[in-house]
């Protein structure tokens, strides 16, 4: 049994405790913003956050977030209107937007953890997030904007 | 401009047989998309199919098209609301399922979202149904004032009576227009569309309608949709293509929590063309993905190989290129190529090569079938949910009327998602367990068990004047056609590829030009891509053309421009071309206009500062391209360090789509596309040996990444055509992007590349 918290709900997980958090938040929780890109967090799209730090889904099993709290592009922020989203939107970034829930997630963690990125700083942390659409531009100037408010 | 309209209207009204549709009509979007509703319900009316009016004033639009990332949810639905003069606050989208009986208004492409089409297509019929629903509503409040309809007038969600100054919100309108009387069909006159100085939208910048979810977690894709009693399976297929399952052991699979069954899907006959069939293979189902992924690696699995195993890089490139060089099939000709090149002061020849690539999408082929239901229930990431229905049909011994498509969100496609192999699986599963399948692909699958972009290699040869003039072009190309899909054993190149950037080299002013293609063996699924051959003709007449440049001591922009020229029109059955495919569109109505490409070349030239002094190591390199109707120029400024490794600082693109509906849009699907073309010219890279397919996931199948992409990417949306009817969007960023950076390269350390990917090795000075 594993217990750990969702987007603020308590949960006792009894499955296998390797399986990864994504299938985890998709397949039981029902929780389907986080996507699966890849299953070997090659490209974020899956990207949540353990006690506030981005981890890939797609490989950290449950077992790693034992009493810990995951928190889902859901559970970012009760309206939606986190800085990070807030710029998302502000500069159109999403294009087919599958990836996004991961990018957003990836800079949230990334903003909390350095809320001043330097330009350099900032395509480190989102090095990590593939988007195949290819909507970098417009996630570097977002993360810029959110910056800013953060 | 109004009497094509009437003409297209009246087709459309013919192909689907109104009266008898109208029957119909008090079924809520089961009318004819013309037919003016009677009361659909208390508090609506709907006065098309592709809009309906609420009590409380709501307008939602129909979008009969995919969306995949080109933002084609907002584009098409903005003409009708334009016309409409609705608030587009107060619009709502509504994603039609697959029926091209009823969601094909152009009769075109049946629904398919592909080849940049659906704003060419449905411009003229998206501005003609909100114009009809306008009428109906001026109508209904004509009636209720008891004045003529002339002396009504809509703006902005309301509608006026001109001397009086009384309105009506459309919502108030409801039921007066629902029992307004239908109009005669075909006889009824065409209603009066605004003049594009009265648009409110198209032309305008609006962001995209699924912002918000997309941004919060909410959108739905193709593997968020869930059923009750829903099994998940992966599929173990055939490493080699057209291979089948001799024997399979489940036992350890079985044995994973979470795992129900293990069942074969049985390989194609093998006198059974492929098309979009299900590959066969070994299904793992059960409640959880990653359990069945784990059954899924515990299957042991004896295959048959099949006919394919001698498709190996190592000698099949090879063979591309030797039959590059053979040629065979002369597809046009002008004066005489031979002739020219045996009296040239000098000859130039190069050979080119691109090597098969592969969509990766980030989310991966998934569909949900349940075929117990009846009819049978599809919710797929598709782009094409009509052949899903029919393949989903086939594979279940029924009749296409019996299978309902409804389309998710794709999360990205560039052309894999077309393909509806994957929801043929999960038919044929769900009818095997007796409860709603999603087949889950995943990355490895996606990549080693594709439709691929064909692989090709060109030979081209040109003869110079003393004074640098062009005197002949030779050019030669090879590819496996995507024709086999339907076709196994078909071995020259189809019209449909030919058409795309090889038979129509916009080199308008050489003298002589002979341009043939040789045979290939398709030995793998070949399908469309991104702007499928475009890709490859592109990078080899733009680089080639640098080249001649070179050769003849003079600027590559003036003699690209003096080689394309300025008229108005190319015809190319002048060369003695008899088919030309055009996009499938009459080039009467898209003829290739060179005058257009010189003026993008121009545009780009001078917004990227082309003939500026460049520090060591830097380069600016040029490249123009017509596809989709639609004319693009970029330029690359690159930077190369000398280990080889390069910065794009960056890039200019100008695109002349004709007219266009949001340049919003635009600007971001070319952003994307010179992201895509960065992919293609730096990294993608498929191989195969002993026909099984040597990448898997994103370490040996790179993608460009926010650290090696351009960040500054200036998108100039050329106005001067804006007149002329709307081209692609969606593609014709893809193809000049390689070429560019190939002679930007070149600019910046004098080294020629014909190969791509140009890879820092291969670069390293």
């Amino acid at each position: 049994m594993v217990p750990l918290t969702v987007n603020g709900v308590s949960h006792e997980f009894d499955g296998d405790p390797n399986m990864p958090i994504l299938w985890y938040l998709r397949d039981e929780l029902g929780l389907a913003g986080t996507k699966f890109g890849c299953g070997m967090a090659l490209c974020g799209a899956c990207t949540v956050h353990i006690d506030g730090r981005a981890i890939r889904a797609c490989v950290t099993p449950v077992s790693a977030a034992d009493s810990k709290e995951v928190t889902t592009i859901e559970g970012l922020d009760p309206d939606g209107n986190h800085p990070v989203q807030r710029a998302w939107r502000s500069h159109n970034v999403p294009q087919c937007g599958y990836c996004q829930s991961g990018q957003i997630m990836q800079a949230a963690s990334l903003l909390a953890e350095n809320p001043a990125p330097s330009d350099e700083e900032v395509i480190d942390g989102m090095q990590g997030n593939i988007c195949r659409c290819g909507t970098y531009q417009r996630i570097f100037a977002a993360v810029r904007t959110a910056a800013s408010e953060v | 401009m109004a009497q094509i309209t009437h003409v297209s209207r009246r087709q459309f009204i013919q192909s689907t047989g109104l009266g008898a549709v109208l029957v119909l009509g008090a079924q809520i979007r089961q009318n004819s998309i013309f037919a003016v509703a009677r009361a659909q319900s208390a508090t609506s009316v709907q006065p098309n199919l592709f809009v309906s009016i609420d009590s409380d004033g709501t307008v939602t639009i129909t979008c009969s098209r995919s969306e995949m990332g080109q933002g084609v949810r907002t584009g098409i639905p903005m003409i009708l609301a334009d016309e409409l003069e609705a608030d587009w606050s107060r619009v709502k989208i509504w994603q039609a399922p697959g029926d091209e009986t009823k969601y094909d208004p152009a009769g075109k492409d049946g629904q398919n979202t592909d080849g940049s089409r659906s704003t060419r297509h449905h411009f003229e019929i998206m501005r003609e149904l909100g114009a009809s629903a306008r009428n109906l509503l001026e109508r209904a409040a004509a009636e209720e004032w008891g004045v003529d309809a002339s002396e009504v007038y809509t703006k902005h969600h309301r509608l006026y009576h001109t001397s009086s100054g009384r309105s009506f919100d459309f919502g108030e309108l409801v039921d007066a227009a629902a029992n307004l009387s239908l109009p005669t069909g075909g006889n009824a006159p065409a209603p009066r569309l605004k003049h594009p100085s009265e648009w409110k939208y198209i032309g305008k910048d609006l962001p995209v309608v699924d912002n918000f979810d997309m941004s919060t977690g909410g959108a739905v894709y193709g593997a968020d949709v869930s059923l009750p009693g829903m099994k998940i399976a992966v599929i173990a297929r055939s490493p080699v293509y057209r291979g089948r399952v001799r024997s399979f052991d489940a036992t350890e699979a079985l044995q994973v929590s979470g795992v129900e069954q293990v069942i074969e899907i049985p390989a194609m006959a093998d006198d059974t063309p492929t098309e979009f069939r299900a590959l066969g293979g070994v299904a793992v189902i059960g409640t959880n993905t990653w359990s069945v992924m784990e059954g899924r690696s515990k299957l042991e699995i004896e295959w048959d190989d099949g006919p394919f195993t001698a498709h190996d890089s190592s000698t099949f490139d090879d063979a591309l290129r030797e039959s590059a060089r053979r040629g065979g099939s002369v597809i046009r000709r002008r004066g005489d190529v031979d002739e020219a090149l045996s009296t040239a002061d000098s000859v130039v020849e190069s050979e080119y090569f691109v090597p098969y690539l592969v969509h990766t999408p980030m989310e991966p082929p998934v569909a949900l079938v349940d075929a117990t239901a009846r009819p049978v229930q599809v919710w797929a990431a598709t782009q094409a949910p009509n052949e899903t229905r029919q393949y989903v049909a086939e594979a279940l011994g029924l009749e296409k009327t019996d299978v309902e498509c409804h389309i998710t969100l794709l999360g990205g496609s560039f052309g894999r998602k077309s393909k509806p192999d994957f929801a043929c699986e999960a038919a044929i599963l769900s009818e095997a367990v007796g409860a709603p399948v999603r087949v889950q692909w995943t990355r490895e699958d996606e990549v080693r068990n594709g439709y691929y972009h064909a692989a090709s290699a060109q030979y081209i040869k040109a003869g110079l004047d003393a004074s640098g003039n062009v005197t002949a072009w030779h050019h030669s190309a090879a590819w496996p056609s995507l024709m086999a899909l339907w076709a196994p054993d078909v071995k020259a190149a189809s019209t449909l590829e030919a058409g795309l950037g090889l038979i129509d080299l916009p080199y308008n002013n050489i003298p002589n030009l002979q341009i043939e293609t040789g045979e290939a063996d398709a030995m793998i699924r070949v399908g469309w891509y991104r702007s499928v051959n475009n890709i490859q003709h592109a990078f080899a007449t733009n680089c080639f053309v640098n080249e001649l440049a070179a050769a003849a001591d003079r600027d590559p922009l003036e003699f690209m421009l003096g080689l394309i020229g300025d008229a108005d029109e190319m015809d190319l059955t002048e060369d003695g071309v008899e088919e030309i495919w055009n996009y499938g569109d009459s080039i009467d109505d898209w003829p290739i206009m060179p005058k257009r490409l010189s003026n993008v070349l121009r545009t780009v030239a001078q917004k990227s500062g082309y003939g500026k002094q460049m520090a060591d190591g830097h380069g600016l390199g040029l490249a123009c391209h017509r596809s989709f109707h639609s004319y693009v120029a970029t330029a690359v400024h690159v930077v190369v360090r000398d280990n080889g490794s390069l910065h794009v600082p960056q890039v200019d693109v100008a695109i002349d789509c004709g007219r266009y509906v949001n340049p919003e849009g635009v600007r971001k699907q070319i952003e994307g596309a010179v992201v895509f073309g960065h992919t293609i010219a730096r990294h993608g890279k498929i191989t195969t040996s002993r026909g099984v397919v040597e990448q898997s996931n994103f370490h040996d199948y790179p993608l460009t990444r926010i650290g090696d992409t351009p960040l500054d990417v200036r998108v100039e949306i050329v106005d001067d055509y804006v007149h002329l009817r709307s081209c692609g969007v969606g593609e014709p960023g893809v193809p000049p992007y390689a070429p560019a950076l190939a002679n930007a390269i070149f600019a910046a350390t004098g080294k020629r590349h014909r190969a791509l990917p140009l890879t820092d090795d291969a670069i390293s000075i």
